[in-house]
């Protein structure tokens, strides 16, 4: 039997987990919110990287077909979508009873009625405009969580109602989330497979109409038919070889667990490791040259060095203060009433940066109200502010002795577009042109793997004794 | 760790000393002794006690008010009266602690000082610091001597003769005009003679970690054995009876192979062996020393016991040249020494020791021992290939002691270490 290990990075935003087979290869990625239950947020997680390593065994044992026919890889990440949408959709249907349920206990007579009928009507809008997401526009690859994906919806709903509606639809949806995002749900990958092939069939069945509205190529009805025929070809073999990984038995053989909450992980001593060494690991195995690795997490900033077999030699750390961090950008969204996912791209619009004095996260806060009201604009803020946070992380990677021959960029920031920008010049700038800099797609998830690398690592060492 | 915690002879001779000192303090108003305020690095007690008179340094009552949990109402105090947040947390202590009646760690009163001797060795808060005790004393004379940075790599000859003429035509008249008493000089040589014995025993006792295990460890338990020199035994015959005491229960732990004691036992395990540059952290001493003990960490050379006078370079006070001798004393000091020297005696200690690792507590009040350890840091990785580690503390300010970010940095740095081993014996 093939035995996998997994990594888990259980940070301040967010939870990563990851699986490895035994030649170190990323076969599984998994991805939420972490919440209050870290139990939950890091189950999720392993739960989110072993569904998706079914479809990740599926494309290798399928390699051969793919690389004849392209076509199987769209098809088989369509599933995926579908599979994705399922399990958002079992949510969604917990919350629309737990909506119930707090109206219910939360209100009386003309008024509950009154908000039982528009949250009914809030999540039959919002349902369809979701699955559509998932389905066509590959809302599941976007790494959203169930909770960002329903509330931004559900706010936008809230904002066409009379304002009166705000507070007791706020209350009812704080009430409810929590619960549903704590709830544990280990889904039947077979069963829930099964209704995703089903979902494509009727996706490629009505593909026409659903494509039809927003499409006007002309050779729009060559295309469809085009996919649809190859659809009707492959999905007979498709469903016997997902119903094959579907059953295939996954064995982890060893875990390690990391990141800012790995203390409280339910592992042995011996299996907790530093998120320092992992991210160095981690980000050492995919770029083997790296000698300087910078972590921006949401908790902390790490510039860590790290030697030719990827072990750490020395790390600074900046734990003192948010405003080099990830929460920096959190509580900067939350000042611009925008998601965190918008603030790299709004950034990036700027015409120019303007200067934030503040070296505290607070009173940033307070900057950019006095700077918005002499008129400066919000994405010149906003590049002003990334740049900010950049320039800490360089002065951290200053004190750590600077950077050596090639450089990565890991933690959950390195996916802020706008950050990348400023990280690039301001490193290009500080140490030369020639600097070789790694930012992979993986970034974030470059701790969990450092886990699972030790997982295996650990076991072999184990073995050789 | 081994349940048997034992009380060595040495450390019951060294709380006597203490609360015998502390309690000669107490009534010295009373018995007509005076009492000198100076200052730990390049302390000069011997010429203090060839005139009969006291020694009391702020830091130690500052550091012992820290252990004692008592520092951080000293420390609010002092800000209340307008010292500023970043003053170094010694001088604020001390500062609250006289504006409290000046009763010191031991419960006792501390004497108002009847001279400031002012010899600043490479802190220049030294300076300000007696100003402002200057301020609370107005009457109360005071002594300067200059101690010049070795920022030539070296004492030269010229440099102990200026040392020697401040002591001649500044610090000693003021002690006569003091104490009432004539300059004695060969009542200091006697004095030195028995400094001399101390010396060449701690040199043997801090030597002793170049065996595996450790005997001893040199930071956490290394304060305590330097504690007699710095609170003003230097010189003394108990000082003497002390350290050959100690000496002797050091080289029987070796004989029988034991590790450190720590206050929960015997260390049993010796699993990483480090040098710690900078000052330890006081008001939570003994969780600090813990993070260490509870993962096999001994310390096998500290910079920080080297602050009362460094001896690993064959210096010795050589009782036939008494005020060249306490010259060369004072210049000798680890803060005193210029940051190439630094690195020359951490990087030696490393080496003889055969460390794992190095790490740095820096302190946020102490400007004498934070500068240039970053420096000095990057240096020793370089021309070693060691491992290097830094924290982040203060003295006695327990408002700057974060215990889950220092827990979360040595965590680090232990598994660093460790994963480095089994890399490197596979």
């Amino acid at each position: 039997m093939k035995k996998y290990y997994l990594g888990i990075d259980l940070g301040s935003t967010t939870s990563k987990a990851i699986i490895i087979d035994e030649e170190d290869n990323i076969i599984g990625r998994g991805i939420t919110n972490t919440r209050a239950n870290y139990l939950v947020a890091t189950e999720v997680a392993r739960f989110e990287a072993i569904y998706n390593a079914r479809f990740s065994l599926l494309k290798m044992k399928l390699e051969d077909e793919i690389n004849s026919n392209p076509e199987y890889e769209k098809y088989i990440n369509d599933v995926e979508s579908a599979f994705q949408y399922l399990k958002f959709k079992y949510k969604l249907d917990k919350l629309y009873v737990k909506f119930k349920d707090i109206i219910e206990s939360s209100f009386s007579g003309d008024k509950k009625e009154n908000i039982l009928q528009i949250v009914e009507k809030i999540v039959k809008t919002i349902g369809p405009e979701i699955r559509d997401a998932y389905l066509f526009s590959n809302l599941g690859n976007k790494n959203q969580f169930f909770r960002d994906i329903v509330s931004e919806r559900y706010n936008n709903e809230i904002k066409k109602l009379d304002p009166d509606f705000f507070d007791p639809l706020m209350l009812v949806y704080d009430k409810s989330i929590i619960s549903v995002e704590n709830e544990l749900t280990e889904f039947n990958f077979k069963e829930l497979i099964s209704e995703s092939i089903e979902i494509m069939n009727e996706k490629y069945a009505k593909l026409d109409e659903t494509l039809a509205e927003n499409n006007s190529s002309p050779h729009f009805y060559a295309e469809i038919n085009l996919l649809k025929g190859n659809y009707k070809k492959i999905y007979n073999s498709l469903k016997e070889h997902l119903e094959y990984v579907a059953n295939m038995d996954i064995h982890i053989s060893n875990m390690v667990g990391t990141g800012y909450g790995r203390a409280l992980l339910p592992f042995p001593e011996k299996s907790i490791k530093s998120e320092i060494l992992c991210h160095a690991f981690g980000a050492h195995a995919i770029f083997p040259n790296t000698r300087t690795v910078l972590d921006i997490g949401g908790q902390d900033t790490k510039a860590i060095q790290v030697d030719k077999h990827g072990l750490v030699t020395s790390f600074h750390m900046n734990d003192r203060c948010a405003a080099g961090c990830g929460r920096y950008l959190g509580y900067i969204a939350d000042e611009f009433n925008i998601s965190l996912n918008e603030l790299g791209p709004l950034a990036l619009d700027a015409k120019k940066e303007v200067n934030i004095c503040s070296t505290c996260t607070v009173f940033a806060g307070a900057e950019i109200r006095e700077l918005l009201n002499v008129g400066q604009k919000r994405s010149d803020i906003l590049a002003g502010l990334h740049r900010s946070i950049v320039m800490r992380a360089i002065s951290l990677l200053a004190r750590s002795g600077g950077v050596r021959n090639e450089f990565s960029f890991t933690g959950g920031v390195a996916r802020n577009q706008a950050v990348l920008k400023y990280v690039s010049e301001l490193i290009h700038e500080n140490y030369g042109d020639d600097i070789k800099i790694n930012i992979g797609a993986d970034s974030i998830f470059m701790g969990a793997l450092g886990g699972a690398m030790f997982a295996r690592r650990s076991m072999k060492n184990l073995a050789t004794h | 760790m081994s349940s048997k915690v034992t009380k060595e002879k040495s450390m019951v001779i060294q709380k006597e000393m203490i609360s015998s000192l502390f309690k000669e303090l107490s009534t010295a108003k009373q018995t007509g002794k005076k009492v000198v305020y100076t200052f730990v690095p390049g302390n000069i007690s011997e010429l203090i006690r060839a005139f009969d008179m006291l020694p009391v340094y702020p830091e130690i009552n500052a550091l012992q008010s820290g252990m004692r949990k008592k520092s951080e109402k000293f420390i609010h105090d002092a800000e209340k009266i307008g010292y500023s947040e970043d003053v170094c947390t010694y001088v604020k202590c001390d500062i609250g602690m006289m504006l409290n009646g000046n009763i010191g760690p031991t419960g006792e009163k501390i004497p108002e000082p009847d001279l400031l001797l002012l010899s600043y060795t490479g802190c220049f808060t030294f300076m300000k610091w007696f100003e402002n005790l200057k301020r609370l004393y107005p009457d109360v004379p005071v002594a300067l001597l200059h101690t010049p940075y070795q920022e030539g790599h070296e004492i030269t000859p010229d440099m102990t003769q200026y040392m020697v003429k401040q002591l001649k035509e500044e610090v000693i008249p003021k002690m006569e005009q003091v104490s009432g008493k004539k300059y004695d000089e060969e009542k200091l040589k006697k004095i030195l003679g028995n400094t001399n014995k101390v010396e060449e025993l701690m040199v043997k006792i801090f030597d002793t970690t170049k065996n595996k295990p450790s005997p001893i460890d040199a930071y956490f338990a290394g304060v305590y054995y330097i504690g007699p020199i710095n609170i003003g035994f230097r010189g003394t015959r108990e000082a003497v009876v002390y350290y050959e005491k100690l000496y002797e229960e050091i080289l029987e732990r070796v004989d029988k192979g034991l590790g450190p004691i720590t206050p929960e036992g015997v260390m049993e395990e010796e699993k990483f062996r480090l040098v710690i540059e900078g000052p330890p952290n006081w008001t939570h001493f003994r969780e600090f020393w813990k993070l260490f003990y509870d993962l096999g960490a001994v310390i096998v050379a500290s910079s920080y016991t080297k602050v009362g006078g460094v001896y690993d370079n064959g210096f010795r006070v050589n009782p036939d040249k008494p005020l060249e001798s306490l010259a060369d004393y004072c210049m000798n000091c680890y803060t005193n020494l210029n940051l190439k020297q630094r690195v020359e005696l951490l990087s030696n200690c490393i080496t003889k020791y055969e460390a794992d690792g190095f790490l740095v507590n820096s302190i946020k009040s102490c400007n004498s021992f934070s500068a240039g350890q970053l420096m000095i840091m990057r240096q020793l990785e370089e021309k070693l290939d060691i491992p290097v580690g830094f924290i982040e503390s203060d003295l006695v300010d327990p408002r700057y002691f974060s215990y889950s970010n220092i827990k979360n940095r040595l965590e680090s740095f232990f598994q660093m270490l460790e994963q480095r081993k089994i890399i490197f014996n596979n």
